[in-house]
């Protein structure tokens, strides 16, 4: 169960503003996660706590294959992003590396910066504590949860081939 | 039951009879990707797996293009984690810089890529590919790394979108105007998680490098990938560059389309896309004057050859305008040759343009170009998000190489017409 605040962004935030290719000479996540979301809002991986939620409108995370993106929001501790929809190659690099991403087109056009959700992600449930109100995440087709409870792409990976390898 | 020619494409990599839009598939890759930016993730990635080989070490390219020459040293470390891990795995198409280019441009230029094909690419730009007919989409660098080891990847069929052009072109309007118009009339998530299929006697009399152009920005409506018919000039281009055997997927007349555009361009101006977003898009004429401090051509959507001999047209005899840096790229090694021998990079440099080796560079705000805070720049480029090119301060518009040329001698955003008219 997540449980955090809510920082808000508007529609078509692309990856350079998610992290500028001025810190992309390193894949170091942890310092990728200091510069986490700065050309959107600077400062942002001080003023964020970890925990916290990232409410977002649609086509979330356009423009570049950039896994570095996906990287410094996980590592920064955001929690989950939730938009009306998000770009593909952000959609999967999200799944890929374990960052928890909902769709909820309700969610993002009601809940406001600060408020509090409360969010069930098996279920797909968003539940808005500052304001009582529930919304529905669209769900993830059968093999993307596999992905998801696998923990990504290379834990599942791992598995399916060692698994291959007990068959031969 | 019909498939459109990218339908046709999944399924025969998935082994299968049919898919559909929807349909998540396991499918095999005949190619993967990775650049010095997306391929340390994916290395690391690769090493977690366990498999301490590759499916198939012909299969993988890596091209160095982003930061390279090496920018500083950090950028030289993870040009040097591709380097070692080349070597350590025997891969056979790494490109080392001297040998190098763009990797949309040197992919294709180097016969890697060929119709009917499955690619997967760590870069956004793979999308590049569909002109010549194959399935190519960006993928994350996780994505690079399971491909590597498995030789596989997961793709959820998109839906098609048919994009339906006719009219001959005026002088001047190219691919690149093109796409800025469709992108303007559809979007930035007008095509998302979809495949556009480009079509229509326009884009039929359209040469090569104007659909590589086109394909490589499908990305920018949110496309996951761009893919158009094989025709004589595909071939043409294929000819003694790509030797393999390939088949040729058609879409079936009664396919099914998420949605179909039909656009006569046939009095389509040039077209200029204006900060933040390429969707931003207007005929230049519409535009007031919109004074430059820099012009950047080049990148993986328009650093080819005819692109710079559009660029040599306007430039022969006339100079950069004084409050303006024209920085000229060509996309790969062969292209910069046969600019040469052409004569093109004399007239450039005689203009008073930089001519820079091949790289990424000032496209992504890497290097060889940054601007500084307010500063205005026009580029040939594929995005204009803010703060691409530099300081999160400054603007990026985006055009096509005769504007941009026209507009680094005039000073400000401009018509090719109004450079002719001077001469
Ligand atoms: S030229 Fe620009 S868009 Fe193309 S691959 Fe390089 S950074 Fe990406």
């Amino acid at each position: 169960m997540i449980k955090g605040k809510v920082w808000s962004f508007g529609a078509d935030l692309n990856t350079d503003l998610i992290i500028p290719a001025r810190y992309l000479n390193t894949s170091d996540p942890k310092v990728l996660a200091e510069y986490c979301l700065e050309d959107a809002r600077p400062g942002f991986s001080k003023i964020m706590s970890p925990g916290d939620i990232i409410v977002a409108g649609t086509n979330f995370g356009c423009g570049s294959s950039r896994e570095h993106a996906p990287l410094a929001i996980k590592y920064a501790g955001i929690a989950c992003v939730i938009a009306a929809s998000f770009a593909r190659i952000f959609y999967r690099n999200a799944l890929n590396i374990g960052l928890a991403i909902l769709e909820s087109e309700e969610a993002s056009k009601d809940v406001k910066e600060g408020e509090i959700l409360q969010i069930n992600l098996e279920k797909g449930l968003i539940n808005n504590l500052s304001t009582n109100r529930i919304y529905h995440a669209k769900p993830f087709p059968g093999f993307m949860q596999e992905l998801i409870t696998a923990g990504g792409l290379i834990p599942y990976l791992r598995r399916n081939l060692a698994e291959k390898e007990q068959e031969v | 039951m019909s498939m459109t020619m990218t339908e046709k494409i999944l399924a025969a990599h998935a082994g299968k009879e049919q898919v559909e839009p929807g349909d998540l598939i396991k499918a095999r890759v005949d190619l993967v990707l990775g650049n010095d930016i997306t391929s340390p993730v994916a290395i690391r990635e690769f090493e977690k797996i366990g498999v301490n080989k590759l499916f198939d070490p012909g299969a993988i390219a890596l091209v160095p293009d982003h930061f390279t020459p090496n920018k500083d040293i950090k950028s030289a470390e993870q040009a040097k984690m591709l380097r070692e891990f080349v070597r350590k795995y025997g891969i056979i198409h790494y490109f080392e810089v001297g040998r190098a280019g763009i990797e949309h441009c040197l992919l294709p230029e180097q016969g890697l890529v060929g119709p009917g094909e499955l690619i997967i690419g760590a870069d956004s730009h793979t999308c590049t590919y569909g002109a010549l007919g194959a399935f190519s989409t960006g993928v994350g660098s996780t994505d690079l790394a399971a491909a590597m080891a498995s030789g596989e990847v997961w793709l959820k069929v998109p839906p098609s979108l048919k994009l339906h052009y006719s009219g001959s072109l005026q002088d001047w309007v190219g691919g690149k105007d093109l796409i800025l118009y469709t992108i303007g009339q559809i979007g930035v998530d007008g095509a998302l998680y979809s495949a556009l299929e480009f079509t229509g006697d326009t884009i039929a009399s359209l040469t090569m490098d104007d659909r590589f152009t086109m394909a490589n920005m499908a990305i920018e409506a949110g496309a996951k990938n761009g893919i158009f018919l094989v025709d004589d000039k595909t071939r043409e281009y294929l000819r003694g560059r790509y030797e393999k055997p390939y088949t040729i997927y058609t879409s079936d007349h009664n396919a099914y389309y998420q949605q179909t555009y039909e656009w006569n361009v046939s009095k389509l101006e040039p077209q200029v896309a204006l900060p933040h977003l390429p969707e931003n898009s207007k005929s230049v004429r519409e535009l007031g004057n919109l004074y430059i401090d820099q012009v950047v051509i080049g990148s993986c959507t328009n650093g080819r050859i005819k692109d710079l001999r559009e660029v040599a047209r306007l430039l022969k005899g006339n100079k950069v305008h004084s409050d303006v840096r024209l920085i000229i790229i060509p996309g790969t090694q062969e292209i910069y040759l046969q600019a040469m021998r052409e004569g093109l990079i004399e007239v450039f440099i005689q203009a008073g343009a930089v001519v820079s080796t091949p790289t990424c560079g000032p496209c992504l705000g890497g290097h060889m170009g940054i601007l500084a805070k307010g500063e205005r720049a026009l580029a040939t480029t594929n995005r204009n998000f803010i703060g691409r090119m530099g300081h999160p301060e400054s603007e990026v518009y985006l055009s096509g190489p005769p504007v941009a040329a026209a507009s680094a001698i005039k000073g400000r955003i401009t018509h090719p017409e109004e450079v002719l008219k001077d001469d």
